[in-house]
């Protein structure tokens, strides 16, 4: 097994060396290495197909790697995959509580009751999922995510589908979870979503880790101005080294 | 697997047309099949039309008679006869289906049969009338009506063979006979009689008569005759039924057709009812990206093992509801309750585990539903063939065929359970087990493979 986990209180959040994963004869990822630390906000960004979701498999633990290690802080790592992984026919508490139940947790209800309220969807619960909004649902989808207070929490494009005002909603409680010293790897299409909410970008390109560092650090890798535009920074960057 | 059977019996509780359509369904079956069993005990309804002018009737002897109604007496003995008054009538409720044929008695009907014990026979006919629009019903009507009129031919044979016998007994011991019609009585001698007779003649000729070896012949020949003419008896009643069936059962368990429809009603409802709604709610999993969630959490196997309790309850649940609707109208042996619902759980989880085997190979509900209704149908229909219909080899491979999906099984340990006569329930079952563990890996191994 590839991911382990090291005394509390010790080094970064997540910890990960030489991970390289194919799919059969295609390579996926290759030597990718990186740390983040406890409440940080990481964005791993990259073009279709760079290997960013399957990145996110790997560290959730859904496959496992060829070669390289996953180690993380003692916690669990929550996963929120891309699409919304919901029963549209349960309300937002029964989709919370079946999925608390079967991680086993000690007081499912008491756990679905703290969620709802920090997330938000006090309100909701009651609610079938097929008749929220999509921020709501993507709340959903997050919230069980959290279900085991993770300490490592892995969103698949999160604001995928959500309009403006539902997407700043939601990155304002992706932030307060880093706030409360969730570690938050999300990968997104939204470069300006990365550039404004991750505190640190991975730049991911045909399965290789290209870039690691702040939005300003890339500005300045791909000799355009702090504050220029950073989708073009970004493309300058990426065709300056050949992807 | 507890929350996750739960959790999918909320679902469907929350789908009211899929609920409706589980309670509808049997209630409607049953009612259906119910009707179509007990509804005057089967019989096709058929229109009977009688022109044999009133009291006319071919006696028989022994002072019975052949008429225009004892054909309908035994017509009616075996369908349900609705009379018409004229060939026309007959014709129009035969076009528009009130009946399923009809069987008209003609004018010179009885003529024709007197006409075969004289020197100049005229084979009688009766006309039947079908509406060939259906051949399943015209193929029916035709089956029924031929085999009225061979009993009758048979009734008539044997009769006319009997008569034939008393004219032989008359013929040998001599007494009277009732010309048919006239109504004289006419002194029959008989054989033995004369013979008798013409030994006391003999007697008092003289010694010398030249008439005496003459007499003597004739005297032979009547004792002879007398003597040997009754062995045509048994060749008459050879004649009357050259071929007499006797019916021997090989092969088969001989379950009664009332419990036999039953448990291929309830065959048809186990196989749609799980396998649409296991595949369906498989597929549900991977069409609301839940499965990779679930996978994170649950291991495959408890997954499996919830969708097959999800067919187990929802198979129990909706043939008993299927047996229940029928009880008003057939009498289903309820006092053999253990072995109906044995029968009905092992193959619930059967027909769940190959419904499962086909969602984790459907990536949507629609695929799915089309994949298993696409499966199950012919694997149904292939299961109702009977031998005899179609070649050997042929009915060789769909044996084979049949014994790879539980449908087979699943009607034999339900017709089993049914009927005392419905054979062993035993390896039906042991059969339907080895089914549901082999889906079931399949299943599992489509799912590490296609998730």
């Amino acid at each position: 097994m590839q991911t382990s986990e090291p005394e509390p209180g010790i080094g970064p959040a997540i910890e990960v060396r030489g991970l390289s994963y194919s799919f059969g004869a295609r390579r996926a990822l290759h030597g990718v290495s990186f740390e983040a630390r406890a409440g940080e906000l990481v964005a791993v960004i990259g073009p279709n197909g760079a290997g960013k979701t399957t990145l996110l498999s790997l560290l959730a633990g859904r496959r496992k790697p060829d070669v390289g290690t996953v180690r993380v802080r003692a916690g669990a790592v929550g996963w929120v995959p891309q699409e919304l992984a919901l029963y549209r026919r349960l309300t937002v508490a029964e989709n919370l509580l079946l999925f608390a139940r079967l991680e086993g947790l000690d007081d499912p209800r008491a756990a679905v009751a703290d969620l709802l309220e920090r997330a938000g969807l006090a309100e909701r619960r009651n609610e079938p999922v097929a008749t929220l909004s999509g921020g709501y649902r993507q709340r959903v989808n997050i919230a069980i995510g959290l279900l085991r207070k993770p300490a490592v929490l892995l969103l698949d494009e999160p604001s995928t589908g959500l309009d403006p005002r539902q997407r700043a909603r939601l990155w304002e409680f992706v932030r307060d979870l880093a706030g409360g010293g969730t570690t938050v790897l999300f990968t997104t299409h939204h470069l300006g979503e990365a550039e404004r909410y991750g505190e640190r970008l991975l730049v991911l390109a045909d399965g290789e880790l290209v870039f690691n560092g702040s939005a300003a650090a890339l500005h300045a890798e791909a000799g355009a101005p702090d504050g220029g535009d950073f989708e073009a920074a970004f493309v300058s960057f990426l065709r300056e080294r050949g992807h | 697997m507890r929350w996750l059977l739960l959790k999918d019996l909320l679902i469907l509780r929350r789908s009211p047309l899929v609920l409706a359509l589980l309670v509808a369904y049997p209630l409607a079956l049953g009612a259906l099949i119910g009707f179509a069993l007990s509804g005057d005990e089967g019989k096709p309804r058929v229109a009977f039309v009688n022109e044999v002018p009133s009291g006319q009737a071919l006696e028989l002897g022994g002072g019975e008679e052949f008429g225009a109604d004892r054909a309908r007496a035994e017509l009616c003995a075996r369908v349900e006869c609705v009379d018409a008054d004229s060939r026309g009538q007959a014709e129009e409720m035969v076009r528009e289906g009130e009946v399923l044929g009809a069987l008209i008695l003609p004018r010179d009907l009885v003529a024709r049969l007197r006409s075969l014990t004289g020197l100049d026979p005229e084979p009688a006919r009766v006309e039947v009338l079908v509406n060939e629009d259906d051949p399943v019903k015209a193929q029916l009507v035709d089956d029924r009506i031929q085999a009225l009129v061979g009993e009758a031919n048979l009734a008539l044979a044997q009769r006319i063979s009997a008569q034939a016998g008393e004219y032989i007994e008359l013929l040998i011991d001599g007494g009277t006979f009732e010309v048919p019609l006239v109504g004289t009585e006419v002194p029959i001698l008989g054989l033995g009689r004369a013979a008798r007779l013409l030994e006391r003649v003999q007697q008092e000729l003289p010694a010398q008569s030249p008439v005496r070896d003459s007499l003597e012949r004739v005297i032979e020949f009547a004792r002879m005759a007398g003597e040997n003419i009754d062995f045509a008896l048994p060749l008459l009643g050879a004649i009357a039924e050259p071929i007499a069936v006797e019916k021997v059962t090989v092969a088969g368990a001989g379950t009664a057709l009332d419990a036999f429809a039953i448990a291929i009603a309830a065959a048809v409802t186990l196989m749609f009812v799980s396998v649409l709604l296991v595949a369906g709610s498989l597929a549900l999993e991977r069409e609301e990206n839940t499965y990779a969630r679930l996978a994170r959490v649950v291991a495959p196997g408890a997954l499996l093992a919830g969708k097959l309790a999800l067919g187990l309850v929802a198979s129990l649940g909706v043939t008993l509801l299927l047996l229940v609707a029928l009880t008003p109208f057939v009498s289903v042996a309820w006092e053999r309750l253990p072995l109906i619902l044995a029968a009905l759980a092992v193959g619930g989880v059967a027909v769940a585990a190959f419904g499962a085997a086909i969602g984790s190979l459907a990536r949507e509900v629609r695929a799915a539903s089309l994949l298993a209704f696409m499966s199950a149908l012919p694997i149904a229909f292939l299961s109702l063939i009977p031998s005899g219909v179609v070649g050997p080899t042929l009915f060789d491979m769909a044996r084979v065929v049949r014994a790879l999906f539980p449908f087979d099984p699943a009607l034999d340990a339900i017709a089993a359970a049914l009927d005392p006569s419905g054979g062993g329930i035993a390896a039906p079952l042991a059969h339907l087990l080895a089914l549901a563990l082999a889906y079931s890996a399949l299943a599992r191994l489509a799912l590490r493979r296609f998730a």
